[in-house]
């Protein structure tokens, strides 16, 4: 891409200054562009009230769309732009100039890039380590906890089927996730057999469950309604059924709700076993 | 359908001195003893099995399965099908002091397109038709997978057989394509293009199409078996607690890997030691070291995928425990070592689009390829980084926290070098006289699908916004679109582009833009709501999800039907073009200055007359651009 | 046309066809679903809801299932016959009353959290004609469970002394000829839907932790709910 004003004197001076015209076409788009896609798309890039999670996730998000809309432009209008102006005539068979390469413009790429890509990652670990892994199974020992109080869940996934206990609450088990806002929770997701995925998708949660492994997730409910909690890795034929219905209360509510759960629930909490980071039940291998 | 234009004179010659009745013609090493010993291999290895491990074994008898003798049946069917087609004979030559034959069925007529043939341009062929088949039986999977999403509780497919469509949907595609565009197009081409007359191993260049056609069966008779529930991922623990059906998947991607490994390893022979006088490394086609990129990544990726697969036919079969938790495994050594296979194999797939792309632009473009050195920096680039990134697929799979920084850096870092390719298509696109024939269409087309790939895949690589998006459609779009939209747009592009080489018929140019433009259009319609899916909260896999999601689920299905539809345009007039209306193609019809096209059609069995002597690299379009004065020349670079 | 081009399209006409019944073959085998049985519904003098009888075999049988005969199964009563299925209609808006025979042995349940029923009315279900709420857990053979209703049931299996004296090897199993258990709940249905059920007992042997083979198949121990 030499600069047009280098031609030596004698060739087609009236040849336009494609360097200019296209980069104008492309700095015009994405000034435009990018606000437009912050602002119409922005808001559709997932959940973002539910928790301080799913909030941070969104903006990440809608950071990344915005950073991504000015290299997208520049792609996609060059080709554009090439399909117009660089085209063979009709019938004709010219050659284009004999260009293998350009120094310079390569650097400034090079550069460009490795900076915009340096710069998200340093911009995704400080969001992630700040806000304690942003609602994602963060493994047992994470490496940064939240301080304060935490409300302890676990999260028992079984082919097919999630139930929730609460260690603070006797070791009470439901089937229904309840909790209250406000109020940090640290989820500890386990399996009893295959690999599943405990998402809450409204609160930004997602925690993978291993058998014999437990992995860590925070989240701060922020706002009261309902959620679906889904299983996000594939664990056999119903896989796709496997929806628990959820539910963020007030404090008050949360608390008559569980110890409605613990009366009703007393028989099976009596037979459960005492609560343990991980379990391993019988049958541990190929059932007799 | 592969009939040269010209009489092979061999062929005429030996046929009209030799006639032997049909029935003769067919005993020996070829398709037919291949299948018969195949069928007796598979038996032997059965019953071997069944003596091993019968019906006395508590776990067999309750179970009604035997995956030891599923396991050794397909070993004996392959091993019979492989002697049977003849691979034996020159080890065993050798093994016996006699002499061995170096050729087999070159220029004898059409039987050597069906077994095992020395003459590397067959094998493209069968590469190609080979996987073309099992690339359409994929599809037509996914076509029945749409037609089930279209409604939010299992109702057409049962639940069992649903996953196992997608399973067999997926590890089709992903074993299949790994070679999609090194089996036909490098097997044929790279010999050429550096001016050899062979590859380094023939017989092995052979081995590699007949193991995939072998996998390839082996896969699809899952269904015999139960089918498998995991996906082409094959996780364990859900894996061992499959019935037989998940040996045939365990099988074929084994058989894949080593097909890979040997393909890669006589690629690199092939390009390290084959190279005419006059090809340099810095003259090699861009095409040519894609491929070397792409060879290096099979031979260190897939033997990792072999031993892991081995691990799983252990823990499925005699009781070990490598990833059952409860046995003192850990289903995290599973998901590791699949990712540090799986990852590497994506840019396998990746690769050889960006080097098929950068090869036929300078053609249509009429330019040379821009920025030569950089592109191959990019290509090396990912190769090499594509070994250090494979924990973004396990973010918040409860791996270390410590790791996840660096692994979302290393995978920002490998956007870096895929740019450099970007760069380099539009540097040759830069003031270029661009005629859309139809493979120029399918490269734009590759541009635009990569991109969005490419960039959705940066929004994968922050671990907040894969919390969010993993597990669930958006993962789904974002390969998709680099494997459908790179790979398989490209492997379009090669075809429209080479096929008239390889027969010497030309496409019908019609059809061949319906086909692009519908595809393209429904490609698009099919994959891009699939981001807002994922957004929206809807998990992979599922035949069950929320009500709210099935209008954008129809839309999604109806378009796929549509891409269906453009696939079958396009083998309409693959037969239409072939075998009815084979209208001669004239041996360089697109004006390229690339070897191949300097050959006539059809290309001799020996290739070239004399070894070629090269004194430039092919891209040697374009006027020369004037210097000005006092500043240095254009790096070509 | 020449010979060769007779030949070629002589090939390509016979692999479509092939092609077309192998893709027949396929079709036919991916939309196959055990048949739907439908409740009986009671009159509305006789305090309406539906009856569902089932029970639950040790061993399917070869008869039953030629492919699979080691494999436990549900079967249901449908017009004084059991049928090997596991899609059941019941009506919506009404309570279905289940009578189960369990003819299996205990497996134990991996999670004794369903070791309490839930989801039934009362919350109760009846055990050879006693009212329980809970059962011990290593005494489940299997479970009936609809967790989109709510629903689940432990079904306490038969002792080893009476699997030593007699076992159904094979089904149909009838109440008469073998021990069994006999347990009896219901449950309330309310607006139309397609809801599944499975059983949460590990009592696929010999598959890795119980839940392979008949666990994860369609006709054995998982099933749908057709609430019309």
């Amino acid at each position: 891409m030499s600069s047009e004003s280098s031609v030596a004197p004698g060739l087609a001076p009236e040849e336009p200054n494609h360097w200019r015209r296209f980069l104008s076409i492309w700095v015009i788009a994405s000034v435009i562009g990018t606000p437009l896609i912050v602002l119409l798309v922005g808001p559709l890039l997932g959940p973002s009230t539910g928790s301080e999670e799913a909030g941070g996730q969104h903006t990440i998000m809608t950071v990344l769309a915005a950073v991504a809309t000015p290299v997208f432009m520049l792609v996609v209008l060059f080709i554009a732009y090439s399909l117009v102006y660089f085209r063979q005539e009709k019938g004709a068979a010219l050659e284009g100039p004999a260009i293998r390469g350009n120094a310079r413009v390569q650097a400034v790429w090079i550069v460009v890039t490795s900076l915009i890509v340096l710069g998200l990652a340093v911009y995704g670990t400080y969001e992630l380590e700040d806000h304690y892994g942003h609602g994602s199974g963060s493994g047992p020992n994470p490496l940064t906890v939240p301080s304060g109080p935490k409300l302890p869940v676990q999260v028992i996934a079984q082919q097919w089927l999630f139930t929730y206990r609460y260690p603070t609450y006797g070791g009470v088990e439901t089937t229904h996730l309840e909790l209250p806002v406000d109020q940090e929770v640290e989820f500890n997701v386990t399996s009893l057999d295959v690999i599943h995925s405990f998402w809450a998708y409204k609160l930004g949660v997602k925690a993978d469950a291993n058998p014999g492994a437990n992995n860590i997730a925070f989240v701060k409910p922020t706002k009261e309604e309902s959620f679906e909690v889904r299983c996000a890795e594939l664990c056999g034929i119903w896989h796709g059924a496997m929806v628990n219905p959820g539910k963020v209360v007030s404090a008050t509510a949360f608390n008559t709700w569980i110890h409605e759960q613990q009366a009703r629930l007393a028989p099976a909490t009596k037979a459960l076993p005492s609560y343990s980071k991980t379990y391993i039940p019988e049958p541990t291998r190929r059932a007799e | 359908m592969n009939v040269t234009n010209t009489p092979d004179p061999d062929t005429t010659a030996s046929a009209a001195a030799n006639p032997r009745p049909v029935w003769r013609r067919l005993i020996g090493f070829n398709l037919l003893t291949a299948v018969i010993l195949g069928v007796g291999g598979y038996y032997l290895g059965w019953w071997i099995g069944h003596l091993i491990k019968g019906p006395s074994y508590a776990y067999e008898s309750a179970t009604d399965e035997n995956d030891v003798a599923l396991l050794l049946g397909y070993l004996g069917g392959v091993l019979g099908f492989l002697i049977g087609m003849g691979f034996a004979n020159y080890p065993i030559s050798r093994l016996l002091g006699r002499p061995a034959s170096l050729r087999e069925k070159e220029g004898e007529g059409i039987g050597r397109y069906f077994g095992l043939c020395t003459d590397h341009k067959v094998v493209g062929m069968q590469y190609l038709v080979g996987i073309g088949v099992f690339f359409f039986i994929g599809g037509l999977n996914a076509m029945m997978i749409r037609a089930e999403l279209l409604h939010d509780t299992p109702t057409i497919v049962g639940p069992n057989q649903y996953l196992t469509l997608v399973g067999v949907h997926g590890t089709m595609m992903m074993g299949m394509m790994t070679s999609g565009v090194l089996g036909p197009f490098a097997n044929y081409f790279v010999p050429i293009m550096i001016g050899a007359r062979r590859m380094a191993f023939p017989r092995i260049e052979s081995l590699t199409f007949w193991l995939l056609m072998a996998a390839g069966f082996i896969l699809v008779s899952t269904i015999f078996f139960g089918g498998f529930p995991t996906g082409w991922t094959g996780y364990q623990p859900l894996n061992d607690q499959a019935v037989a059906g998940m040996d045939s998947y365990i099988c074929f991607f084994a058989l894949v890997g080593i097909s890979m490994a040997l393909l890669g390893m006589n690629m690199i022979a092939t390009i390290l030691t084959m190279r005419a006088p006059g090809m340099t490394w810095s003259r090699l086609p861009i095409f040519v070291w894609a491929v070397f990129g792409t060879a290096v990544l099979m031979v260190l990726a897939a033997p990792m995928l072999i031993a892991t697969l081995g691990m799983a036919a252990l823990d499925r079969s005699i009781n070990t425990s490598f990833f059952i938790a409860g046995g003192g495994g850990s289903s995290y050594l599973f998901e590791n070592l699949f990712w540090f296979f799986g990852h590497p194999e994506v840019y396998i797939l990746a690769l050889p689009g960006f080097g098929i792309v950068l090869e036929l632009l300078p053609v249509f473009v009429r330019k040379p390829l821009w920025g030569y050195k950089l592109a191959i920096s990019g290509m090396l680039g990912v190769s090499l980084l594509s070994f250090f990134v494979w924990q973004h697929h396990l973010f918040v799979s409860g791996i270390n926290a410590d790791l996840r920084p660096f692994y979302m850096l290393s995978t920002e870092i490998i956007s870096v070098p895929t740019g450099f390719i970007f760069l380099c298509f539009m540097g040759t696109l830069w003031k270029g006289r661009m005629s859309l024939t139809v493979p120029m269409l399918f490269c734009l087309a590759w541009a635009f699908n990569f991109l969005i790939g490419g960039t959705s895949g940066v929004v994968l690589s922050d671990v907040a916004t894969d919390t969010q998006l993993h597990g669930s459609f958006f993962v789904m779009a974002h390969f998709h679109y680099t494997i459908m939209g790179g790979l398989i747009f490209s492997f379009f592009a090669a075809i429209y582009y080479w096929v008239p080489k390889m027969t010497g018929l030309r496409f019908n140019e019609t059809l061949a833009k319906w086909h692009f433009w519908l595809m393209f259009l429904a490609f698009n319609s099919t994959f891009l709501p699939l981001f807002a899916l994922g957004i929206m909260g809807m998990p992979r896999r599922v035949s069950s999800y929320e009500a709210s999601l099935v209008p954008l689920n129809t839309w999604v299905s109806i378009s796929a039907f549509v891409l269906g539809f453009s696939m079958l345009i396009f083998i309409v007039n693959t037969v239409y073009s072939m075998i009815f209306a084979r209208v001669p193609a004239e041996a360089n019809p697109w004006n390229s200055k690339s070897t191949e096209w300097q050959l006539p059609t059809p290309v001799p069995v020996h290739n070239f007359d004399q070894i070629p002597v090269f004194d430039s690299d092919p891209y040697d379009y374009g006027t020369p651009v004037p210097i000005a004065i006092g500043r240095s020349a254009p790096a070509g670079a | 046309m020449s010979v060769m081009a007779k030949k070629v399209i002589g090939v390509t006409l016979a692999v479509a066809v092939v092609g077309v019944a192998i893709a027949l073959y396929v079709a036919d085998w991916a939309t196959s679903f055990p048949p739907p049985v439908s409740s009986t519904v009671n009159p509305v003098s006789a305090g309406g809801g539906a009856n569902l009888t089932i029970e639950t075999v040790g061993a399917v049988g070869r008869k039953v299932s030629p492919a699979n005969p080691d494999w436990v199964s549900y079967l249901v009563k449908s017009h004084g016959r059991w049928v090997h299925s596991t899609i059941y209609t019941v009506p919506a808006n009404s309570v279905v009353h289940v009578t189960l025979y369990e003819f299996d042995s205990a497996s134990g349940l991996r999670n004794q959290f369903f070791s309490q029923v839930q989801g039934t009315v009362g919350g109760t279900m009846t055990l050879d004609g006693k009212t329980v709420n809970a059962v011990n857990g290593e005494e489940a053979a299997h479970s009936f469970a609809i967790p989109e209703l709510g629903v689940f049931v432990p079904l306490p299996g038969v002792s080893e002394a009476e699997e030593e004296k007699d076992f159904c090897e094979e089904a149909p199993c009838e109440p008469g000829q073998y021990h069994h258990r006999t347990i009896t709940f219901s449950f309330r249905t309310g607006k139309k839907g397609h809801y599944r059920w499975q059983c949460f007992v590990p009592c696929g042997a010999g598959f890795l932790n119980g839940n392979g083979g008949p666990m994860q198949t369609l006709g054995y121990m998982d099933g749908f709910i057709d609430v019309v």
